[in-house]
């Protein structure tokens, strides 16, 4: 793999390749397998009374009317299954400090949050069990509430949870090189920010589903689940309900969007899984559109106050803000709420050359809905703030955002090296990318029309960001906490009888195309046609065991375990060829689904091969054993992270008399190393840059002041649509990671990553004739009128 | 979530349909498009005992034309009325504010009456019907009266209809040969209920004005003060300015992420929009 052309030169060359999805034409006919398609015998389903109050002592709970409901089949509160379930706690040993209250299915003695579980209620159909929610009385007495972040740290601020004395859940410090002097300094200019970004959350297609599935006769958990950590969420399933591993099988077929959002531990899904243990049947679990919206895990809701010194000549002479984030009243499980303030720290500033970097986080309990890791952790609020003031600065000092840029991003031929909070960085590009994406947006011309547009009262924007994205985590990131989260994932490969090969993998889909990748990769690397790949995915108790996907490591993980395996084959299957035909392996290859000479002559096809393994062993030699069946695995050494690089832009035009924006073009150029499938790549950077767009314009948990969500509809909770949406531009920078044979990086993450600082940026560029900024995430027309001092 | 249990009945006459809603003591709903009932009903935000579908009653959906009145019956679709080229001259308004009504897929199902009778404040076509000075006909089993647009609509979500009336069509004024219309909404998103919406119909010379809002108030509101600054007047930026002002005491209300302030002022920059778009 030294040298890539040989792979694009031969046949079933579909590496690097827009191959089409196998599995489109099954989901398009609507035979797709999603947890709520399924029908299991005896299976009955679940709904939950939810807490109306953010903060309230639970005086009492009358099930008695629910209990007699039409269809009814148990109705438990949080006291009646207590007894079933281990409490878990959202810490880890890595994030020292971090500390997190036990947590229960249902809520017990206090509720913390609107929408917190408090009683689940079993019924015939999920609308009889409705009924029955309606007809259960909670009493509660009010609890002062620490709803507001800004605040749950004054002294005088409610304390959810007593034994802590306040609501700091964790704080973190960064501090390298000398931030005061630099900023003392008289030939800098400073600019100060404050930038806020609201909640928002993963709005997926498919809700949060489970159908659990209890055999008390083997007591065993079968849990089908729309999901992305299939093995992770086996360990917690059994430790929690106190079963064996091994009796814990997690199905997650068909997922239909995951973004982060299903990879936590929820108390409605452990509740189910204990219901259908107490039930001795199957029970089913589907979050509708207002508990996804309640319940589902929200993401960001930072606020930041960020300073950046440059010099005259536009060095960045030092950077420095301090985060406060709130995350509800617990940190999650078991991936701890913790993660994403911590990816702020280590990651903002990554992209440039800064000797002074200092930076606080504080991570604040609150009592709203929990907050964690969502598509690009951390990532849009570090870039955004890094990329932010850099533009501020170069506004400051008259010098162009993309020059200041050229004057401090990492140069190409640096690396290896760390950045200024001590990541370890390699195979970047981040000079490439911005020259890249400079020539292909016409950057020069669109200038030019801008000014002339500007005379028209016409405000158009153009605003950058150069970003770095974390992929392929090594066990750096969960594993060394202790959280039961595997880094390495597995591969198998077998060569059935006829000819075709059966693969599975640790890794999951949930609609990015994980299993495209992996059969373009099994088939490559091995020898046949596409067609001839079954690919198994999410499910325990058949696959290797891993991770699953995350933090954009499906192929970069996944695909090199999935390359070493079909090596491994197609040295055994040789090695038999070699017999049969009595020649030497090195001599032969495999292609199309036959065995060859390496000049490409037909010798034998790979169904006689196997027909003769498994069925005619008396004709091979007694001390030939062959396996044809190979597993590997892979995961990352000697770099905690591959990190990848983009540069991006976005065209803005701002009405300054609705305050409406409209994102005119975006352009994103991005090196996540080799490009297996280019339409994938590519569609992983649109979607990506749409939920980032989403972030930046639209979309905001809104709540009350005592802590109710306020839009809990998708009429009222805006996500971005296509008629909105710019066209995309995608480029890439291909710098394979030394790291892998494959290599490569991930990709789903950069778009939501990078986009937001981008669109800040361009915002701000059509805002400042106007001497106005925004600062505020989503920039929503309300704000944009109000920073234009117009309401 | 599921909508609670109910009855669900598919009358075949419309008097048929009044006896059922009289025999309900209000307890039943009439059932149009569903594109407003089915979700509120799925949120239980409504639990009607009892669904009236409508969509099978002969006579209630169509157009008549007639000499100054366009009268559209109830059951009468989006989809339907955009592609009919006899209402668009009859009622050119129609073909400006339809495409901004939801989706297609919403169009095709969704009726005139349903949101007339729904009276959504952020709806288009009770701004429309207020705008034009139209009229709903309101049938029950025992009478049938026709209410004009100005006394039809009280508040979010409330009519004078009562509960055993059916809207059974609403009537458009035709508009005369130079009458002009001005439509502009402001969204965030294509299809979105507006965030504020203005509407200006007026005769060839601003004698006569009328200008309606959607998306701003508890209901559609009619700007009688900005009328009196454009009627008359050469519709210069003067007057357009004292148009503008004079929505000072427009009765508006904020929502989720829109305060009244600021629904005030996109209520004036899209009267503006509005009013220069004034076309035939
Ligand atoms: C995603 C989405 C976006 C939308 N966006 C918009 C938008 O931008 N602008 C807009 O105006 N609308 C919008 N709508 C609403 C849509 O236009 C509705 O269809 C319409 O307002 C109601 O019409 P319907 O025929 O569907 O009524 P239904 O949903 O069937 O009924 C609505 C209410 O009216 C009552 N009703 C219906 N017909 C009668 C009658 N003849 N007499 C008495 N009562 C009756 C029903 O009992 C019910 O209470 C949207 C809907 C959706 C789902």
């Amino acid at each position: 793999m030294t040298n890539p052309l040989t792979l694009y030169d031969r046949p079933n060359s579909y590496i690097g390749h827009s191959v089409p999805r196998p599995d489109a034409r099954r989901l398009s006919e609507g035979r797709g397998r999603f947890v709520d398609d399924k029908v299991l015998p005896r299976m009955v389903h679940a709904a939950f009374v939810r807490s109306d109050m953010a903060h309230a002592r639970i005086t009492s709970i009358d099930i008695s009317d629910a209990k007699n409901s039409p269809g009814v089949i148990a109705v438990w509160t949080g006291a009646d299954l207590a007894p079933h379930v281990e409490p878990y706690v959202g810490v880890l040993s890595h994030l020292a400090g971090l500390r997190s209250a036990p947590q229960m299915p249902l809520a017990d003695d206090v509720a913390r949050w609107q929408g917190e579980p408090l009683a689940m209620i079993v019924a015939t159909s999920r609308a009889l069990a409705e009924d029955a929610v309606a007809l259960v009385t909670v009493e509660y007495e009010e609890l002062p509430a620490a709803c507001d972040m800004e605040t749950a740290l004054d002294p005088d601020a409610p304390v959810i949870h007593q034994e802590f004395g306040s609501n700091l859940a964790w704080e973190r410090t960064v501090d390298v090189g000398d931030t005061k002097a630099a900023f003392s300094r008289t030939d800098v200019t400073l600019v100060e920010r404050e930038l806020r970004f609201g909640r928002h959350t993963g709005v997926t297609l498919e809700a949060r589903a489970a159908i659990a599935d209890f055999d008390p006769s083997e007591d065993h958990l079968t849990f089908h689940y729309s999901g992305q950590a299939p093995h992770m969420m086996q360990f917690i399933f059994a430790k929690h309900l106190g079963l064996a591993e091994e009796n814990v099988r997690i199905i997650a077929e068909d997922v239909g969007g995951s973004f982060g959002i299903k990879i936590h531990t929820y108390g409605d899904e452990i509740a189910t899984a204990i219901a259908s243990r107490l039930l001795k049947r199957p029970v089913k679990f589907v979050a509708d559109r207002h508990e996804s919206f309640l319940t589902d895990i929200h993401a960001r809701d930072h606020v930041v106050h960020g300073k950046m010194a440059v010099t005259q000549d536009g060095q960045i002479a030092a950077l420095a803000f301090d985060d406060v984030t709130g995350i509800g009243p617990f940190s999650m499980y078991p991936r701890t709420s913790a993660i994403e303030a911590n990816q702020v720290l280590n990651l903002t500033g990554a992209p440039y050359d800064i000797e002074n970097y200092h930076a606080r986080a504080r991570v604040v309990f609150q009592n709203k809905n929990m907050m964690c890791q969502y598509r690009a952790v951390g990532h849009p609020i570090a870039m955004a703030i890094c990329d932010g003031l850099l533009e501020d600065a170069a506004a400051a000092i008259g010098l162009d955002p993309v020059e200041i840029r050229r004057r401090n991003l990492m140069r190409d031929d640096s690396y290896p090296r760390a950045s200024a909070s001590g990541m370890k960085l390699d195979d970047l590009s981040h000079q490439k990318a911005l020259e890249r994406l400079v020539d292909m947006m016409r950057y020069e011309a669109l200038r030019e029309d801008q000014a002339r547009l500007r005379n028209e009262g016409v405000f158009r924007g153009i605003g950058f960001c150069s970003m770095v994205e974390v992929t392929n985590p090594s066990p750096m990131f969960y594993g060394i906490g202790g959280a039961p989260i595997a880094s390495q994932d597995g591969a198998t490969i077998r060569l059935d009888a006829g000819g075709g090969i059966q693969v599975s993998s640790s890794v999951t889909e949930q609609g990015q195309g994980t299993n495209t990748i992996l059969a373009q990769i099994a088939a490559d690397i091995f020898g046949v046609d596409l067609d001839r790949v079954r690919i198994k995915t999410g499910d325990t108790e058949v696959t290797p065991y891993g991770g699953g996907t995350w933090a954009s490591r499906g192929a970069g993980i996944g695909g090199e375990a999935m390359l070493q395996a079909a090596v491994a084959l197609k040295e055994q299957v040789l090695d038999v060829a070699a017999v049969i035909l009595q020649a030497k392996p090195d001599d032969l290859d495999i292609k199309a689904g036959k065995i060859t000479d390496t000049d490409g002559t037909e010798r034998m096809d790979l169904s006689d091969l196997a027909r003769t393994v498994y069925y005619r062993g008396n004709e091979l030699p007694s001390d030939l054993k062959p396996e044809l069946i190979a597993t590997r695995h892979y995961r990352v050494t000697d770099f905690p992270f591959v990190f990848t690089n983009g540069a991006m832009a976005a065209h803005v035009e701002v009405d300054t008399d609705t305050g409406i924006i409209r994102v005119l073009d975006f352009w994103a150029v991005e090196d996540c190393g080799r490009v297996l499938n280019p339409l994938l790549v590519d569609e992983q950077i649109r979607g990506g840059v749409v939920q980032g767009i989403g972030g930046a314009l639209y979309e905001e948990c809104l709540y009350s002041e005592d802590g109710q969500m306020l839009n809990t509809t998708m009429a009222d909770y805006l996500v971005p649509m296509s008629a909105e949406m710019p066209d995309i531009h995608v480029a890439h920078i291909e710098t394979p990671t030394k790291t892998s044979v494959l290599g490569a990086k991930g990709a789903g993450e950069a778009g939501t990553g990078g986009a937001p600082g981008a669109i800040l940026n361009a915002v701000n560029d059509a805002l400042r004739p106007l001497n106005s900024s925004l600062w505020q995430m989503p920039m929503t027309p309300e704000r944009v009128l109000k920073a234009l001092g117009k309401v | 979530m599921k909508a609670p249990d109910f009855d669900y009945q598919s009358p075949e006459t419309l008097e048929a349909a009044l006896a059922l809603l009289a025999d309900a003591d209000g307890m039943a709903e009439p059932l149009a498009g569903g594109q407003s009932l089915m979700p509120m009903m799925n949120f239980r935000l409504a639990a009607p005992e009892t669904l009236v579908d409508l969509n099978g009653i002969p006579g209630l959906s169509g157009v008549a034309i007639e000499d100054s009145w366009v009268a559209i019956g109830a059951t009468t679709r989006y989809c339907d009325l955009e592609d009919d080229k006899e209402v668009i001259e009859a009622v050119p308004l129609i073909a400006k504010v339809l495409p901004h009504i939801a989706h297609a897929a919403i169009r095709n199902r969704g009726t005139i009456g349903g949101s007339i009778a729904l009276a959504d404040p952020a709806a288009e076509m009770p701004a429309v019907l207020l705008a034009l000075g139209g009229e709903v006909v309101l049938q029950s089993a025992s009478a049938r009266r026709t209410v004009k647009a100005d006394d039809f609509f009280l508040g979010i979500y409330e009519t004078v209809r009562e509960p055993e009336e059916l809207v059974v069509a609403v009537r458009l004024p035709k508009a005369k040969p130079h009458d002009r219309f001005g439509f502009h909404e402001i969204v965030r998103r294509h299809g979105d209920y507006a965030m504020a919406g203005c509407i200006v119909a007026a005769d060839a010379t601003l004698a006569g004005v009328r200008v309606a809002f959607f998306g701003v108030g508890d209901r559609p509101l009619r700007a009688e003060r900005a009328e009196d600054a454009l009627a008359g007047s050469d519709g210069g930026p003067a007057a357009l300015h004292a148009a503008v002002a004079a929505l000072s005491d427009l009765e508006c209300d904020g929502d989720v992420s829109t305060s009244a302030d600021t629904k005030r002022h996109l209520a004036g920059v899209a009267l503006k929009r509005a009013f220069s778009e004034l076309t035939a």
